[in-house]
């Protein structure tokens, strides 16, 4: 598998509306306000980051992840809570591109372990972060219905 | 988690025919490193053949070779060759309709989801991956402490 030319930068508000396509390709949920929220909370911040990755000057896939301290008693440690690619696009280490941006970027703000979750039948999700070097962690999600 | 032995001998020989695509190895030889019954192996060799997971390699030299698909090939697809998965004796006893019974069920329940999960996304070839990475990080730990 080759990995194609991927230019990974920061998104900028003209990717929202491939965003929210990708999205909307990946889990048949429409959800552009949430994506402008996201540009507007993560988009060129510190410490923040919401990446995209082109490839022949179109956005095939994207990547959202900060650094986050003391939640849950962690020590500060970088998340990824989103990610996406075209599955038009894939094969083509798009993810993997994503991810080790991603990572960088997180490392250069200073942290040395990076986390996500992910749903229990998300398999592929949880294959490709697998096969990036992730592996279960020390916590555990618990939850309940309010009723 | 316990295996049956011969899910942990079919792993075993998967994983190493897949470590080594290009070699043959015999069904003693094998046997020989994990310190398993010769016998017992090539039973379970016959199985995973024909499951299409490895091959027998005709001619001087003989043996076996991986033949499956290492990035699309599970622990989970391996392990549910020669044992339930995960599955529990829930609803069989006459115990498990109790209250108690149930409310213990949802418990091992959960315990098994988890399990099952973890076992779909890690494919062989991450798993062969994941030693690479132990090895990287025990050196920069040592070149750390030595430093």
């Amino acid at each position: 598998m080759e990995t194609e030319q991927i230019k990974i930068r920061s998104a900028v508000e003209a990717d929202l509306d491939r965003v929210t396509e990708i999205d909307v390709k990946n889990t048949g949920l429409e959800k552009a306000v949430y994506w402008r929220d996201m540009f507007n909370r993560y988009g060129g911040r510190d410490g923040r980051f919401f990446l995209i990755a082109e490839h022949g000057g179109e956005t095939c896939g994207f990547i959202i992840g900060e650094v986050r301290a003391w939640e849950f008693g962690s020590p500060p440690c970088g998340w990824i809570f989103a990610i996406g690619v075209d599955p038009d696009a894939r094969l083509k280490k798009t993810g993997s591109q994503l991810f080790a941006a991603i990572c960088q970027r997180l490392k250069d703000s200073g942290v040395d372990q990076v986390r996500t979750m992910l749903a229990r039948d998300d398999s592929l999700n949880m294959a490709f972060f697998r096969s990036q070097g992730m592996m279960g962690g020390p916590f555990i999600q618990l939850e309940m219905p309010l009723d | 988690m316990k295996l049956q032995k011969a899910t942990k001998c079919a792993l075993f020989a998967v994983l190493e025919l897949a470590d080594n695509r290009d070699r043959q190895l015999s069904a003693t030889d094998i046997a020989e490193k994990y310190g398993i019954s010769a016998n017992h192996l090539a039973k379970v060799l016959r199985d995973l053949g024909r499951a299409g997971l490895v091959e027998s390699v005709r001619g001087a030299g003989g043996g076996y070779r991986f033949s499956g698909n290492a990035k699309r090939t599970t622990l989970y697809d391996l392990i549910q060759l020669f044992e339930d998965v995960g599955t529990t004796e829930e609803g069989r006893e006459e115990g498990d309709m109790t209250e108690i019974g149930q409310a213990l069920g949802r418990v091992l329940f959960e315990i098994d989801e988890i399990a099952k999960a973890t076992l779909k996304s890690i494919t062989i070839a991450t798993l062969l991956k994941t030693m690479e990475w132990h090895a990287h990080r025990e050196r920069v730990r040592q070149d750390g402490t030595a430093a």
